[in-house]
């Protein structure tokens, strides 16, 4: 994979947009979450105002750091590596990069305004009213132009391993968002022009709801993700990829079973008995190409272990890769509907999706933007390493907080809702199963801040590589010789 | 194999139509059969279309995000159903668009919380939740006092239509005046909201002289879960349920 950079000229202002993006999204997203976090611990935060109450913020979190955050890294990162892979310049140059990179931003704050001001299509992760998804829509027909577009201009026969999981990312999320959010608006019917009723309804609706939820995960922050750690992996590690027919059958695996999961959300729910056993099954089978994703990850580092030792941003990639690892285990083991039956509705879900988001997709995140920064903007290396390692500490605390806070009070919840005393009656009032949560709500709450002080000091640590600038400590291990 | 994969892998075309043919198969076997196969949706007498002033309560429902922490589906276990009440039926969502049942419980399911709670609860508990439960940690919604606005709610109930909900012409036609009715009427004197609407609550939750959002909030809060008469379904009758 070595590839002459002086040959082809990389369109890479349109990355550092995306990437800066990436790093401002992600602390108002963080940012968001720990608020509502500390909602659920303290009511008196949701201040009985309409635009701040938890149902309207929830919504403005989750879209933050899914579509505003994990989307912009995304854009930066496969348009990077496209451009990089195939010695092709970007599909499009700056004008189709800057069309796709202010239409998003503007898109995400037009979602995040509607939502706190009360237009809502009331499915999760969907939220947006029908104009804003048609908005989507075009933005999204840009990236597979721009994207596709490099592929096809590329130098290299071959297209890489990273370049087929983000195109299997943008095709499916083109089906998804497509299938999911067809409605009918009420302006049709010269009514309000904020307002649509989805075509499905009923289980139906929440059949195509998760097929498209599930596969949010599955493809936007998993297959994307992938991308990224199978390109910024080998790079930083300095090592090929561990094994290339790994990686053929578990992409290819992995985008098959995942449409599959969805019902694991719907485990005894009205919907049909086959489908959800389907959804199972799918499920626990998925736990295959997952580990399979996660052990080319690691193998890669087969030979360079010990730069987890000296190089903070291989132990972000590689740590994320381990949260992977873990999440895609729990994932599969809460699908079962024995354990499910405990596990839905309870904060255990609110857990296992934080060890990935946090974990897995936060942390490559990372990983990639203290290798980009860098590398876009001329610099050696980041300003600091030592606070790439600060910030690495203080987000796994974190994490560990916040997930293990998660599980006691969802498996504790689950447990009290199902409690009997000895007459017979249920043992708990649900209000009480409330209250019993409220310790648990503050140490998540805890766990997040820490996530957003960790991501605050990246912001530091950006600006100064940015601006050419390099901490003391960098200056003498360049002096002494070492890395 | 691994031989053929280089020509996935050296045309992009080639990689978009495997990719296409592989994320298909999983949404076609688990979302089509949900249209066709009979047994999905039970027949149950009962459930209806919304009324335009539930319709709209449900639609604050949805703007106010309750759905992030009230699912609206009862599992068929022993302790839900001594919690909730009967375990959830797909019929009883076959009108919601979109479906509401949700996938966390911060608060409790509210699949059946009509009629568990009077008016006069619902106003003041929506209003400062912690005024009546002291642990609550719901936020208060007093802003659902103001008017509620109902000019287009006509074409809502046409929207609907569209989407497969039965409104008849005549309950299309009659939308704002059944809305007003179902607030203000007295319900002794079996307004034709009532007929249009069987088990509609009549009635105004906020007591103003104007319709509020809260007066439909709680209409929609008070239906929920009502309209199936489960005490009338004997075991054979189950039987043909789901056939």
């Amino acid at each position: 994979m070595s590839i002459n950079t002086e040959a082809t000229p990389y369109c890479d202002d349109v990355i550092q947009k995306f990437t800066i993006a990436a790093v401002f999204w992600g602390v108002v997203g963080f940012l968001a979450g720990d608020f509502i976090a500390l909602q659920l611990a303290f009511p008196v935060l949701n201040l009985d105002l309409e635009w701040t109450s938890f149902g309207r913020l929830r919504p403005v979190h989750t879209s933050a750091v899914i579509f505003a955050f994990g989307g912009n890294v995304l854009f930066a990162t496969s348009l990077y590596i496209a451009q990089r892979t195939c010695r092709a310049s970007l599909f499009g140059g700056s004008g189709l990069g800057g069309f796709i990179f202010f239409n998003f931003q503007a898109f995400i704050v037009a979602a995040a305004l509607s939502y706190v001001l009360g237009f809502s299509q009331g499915q999760e992760y969907a939220e947006p009213e029908w104009w804003l998804d048609l908005w989507l829509t075009v933005i999204w027909v840009a990236y597979l132009i721009a994207f596709a577009g490099t592929i096809m201009k590329r130098k290299e026969p071959h297209i890489y391993v990273a370049n087929w999981f983000f195109f299997a990312m943008i095709l499916t999320i083109a089906m998804l968002h497509l299938g999911n959010n067809v409605a009918v608006p009420v302006a049709l019917f010269g009514g309000s022009w904020m307002k649509s009723y989805n075509v499905f309804g009923g289980v139906q609706n929440a059949m195509t709801q998760w097929w498209y939820g599930h596969n949010a995960v599955g493809f936007f922050l998993t297959a994307g993700f992938l991308g990224i750690m199978y390109y910024f992996v080998p790079k930083r590690a300095e090592r090929p990829v561990y094994s290339y027919r790994l990686s053929i059958v578990h992409f290819w695996a992995l985008i098959f079973l995942y449409i599959w999961a969805g019902p694991h959300h719907l485990h005894y729910t009205a919907l049909p008995d086959w489908a959800q056993t389907l959804g199972m099954t799918f499920s626990v089978m998925l736990w295959m190409p997952s580990w399979g994703g996660m052990i080319n990850g690691l193998m890669t580092l087969s030979g360079a272990w010990d730069k987890l030792r000296t190089d903070p941003v291989m132990r972000f990639l590689v740590s994320s890769v381990a949260f992977y690892g873990m999440s895609t285990f729990e994932g599969p083991m809460m699908s079962i509907k024995a354990v499910n039956s405990l596990s839905h509705y309870t904060d255990w879900g609110i857990g296992h999706v934080h060890s990935g988001a946090l974990g897995w997709v936060a942390f490559v995140s990372f990983g990639a933007l203290y290798y980009l920064v860098p590398k876009l903007w001329g610099r050696k290396e980041m300003y600091s390493l030592k606070l790439v390692g600060v910030h690495f500490w203080i987000a796994t605390v974190g994490i560990v907080l916040y997930i293990t806070a998660m599980w006691i009070s969802g498996i504790m919840q689950g447990l009290m809702w199902r409690a009997y005393d000895s007459l017979g009656f249920l043992q708990y009032s649900f209000i009480e199963t409330v209250e019993a949560m409220h310790p648990y709500y503050v140490i998540r709450a805890l766990g997040g801040l820490l996530f957003v002080i960790g991501s605050l000091v990246m912001v530091y640590n950006v600006i100064k590589t940015i601006k050419g600038d390099v901490a003391d400590e960098a200056l003498a291990s360049a002096a002494s010789g070492a890395r | 194999m691994f031989k053929h994969h280089a020509k996935l892998e050296t045309n992009i075309f080639f990689l978009a139509v495997g990719i296409l043919l592989t994320i298909v198969v999983g949404g076609l076997v688990e979302v089509v059969p949900l249209f066709s196969i009979e047994s999905t949706i039970e027949k149950v007498d009962g459930v209806r279309p919304y009324s335009p002033l539930e319709l709209a309560g449900r639609n604050i429902y949805i703007r106010e995000g309750c759905y992030n922490c009230h699912s609206q589906m009862i599992r068929p276990f022993k302790d839900e159903v001594e919690r909730y009440g009967h375990y959830s039926l797909a019929a009883e969502s076959k009108y919601d668009h979109p479906f509401q049942w949700g996938s966390k419980r911060t608060g409790p399911d509210l699949a059946r919380v009509g009629g568990k709670y009077t008016n006069e609860w619902q106003l003041r508990h929506l209003i400062n939740p912690r005024d009546v439960v002291p642990g609550s940690i719901m936020p208060g919604y007093k802003h659902l006092m103001r008017p509620l606005d109902y000019a287009d709610i006509a074409a809502h109930l046409k929207a609907n239509r569209v989407v497969g909900v039965p409104y008849t012409d005549a309950q299309i036609a009659n939308a704002k005046k059944d809305l007003e009715e179902q607030v203000f009427a007295d319900p002794a004197s079996k307004p034709a909201v009532a007929a249009s609407y069987p088990k509609a609550q009549i009635g105004s939750a906020a007591g103003k002289d104007k319709v509020t959002e809260m007066d439909a909030l709680v209409a929609y809060l008070q239906v929920l879960g009502t309209m199936v008469d489960f005490s009338a379904i004997t075991p054979e009758a189950a039987k043909k349920m789901n056939r």
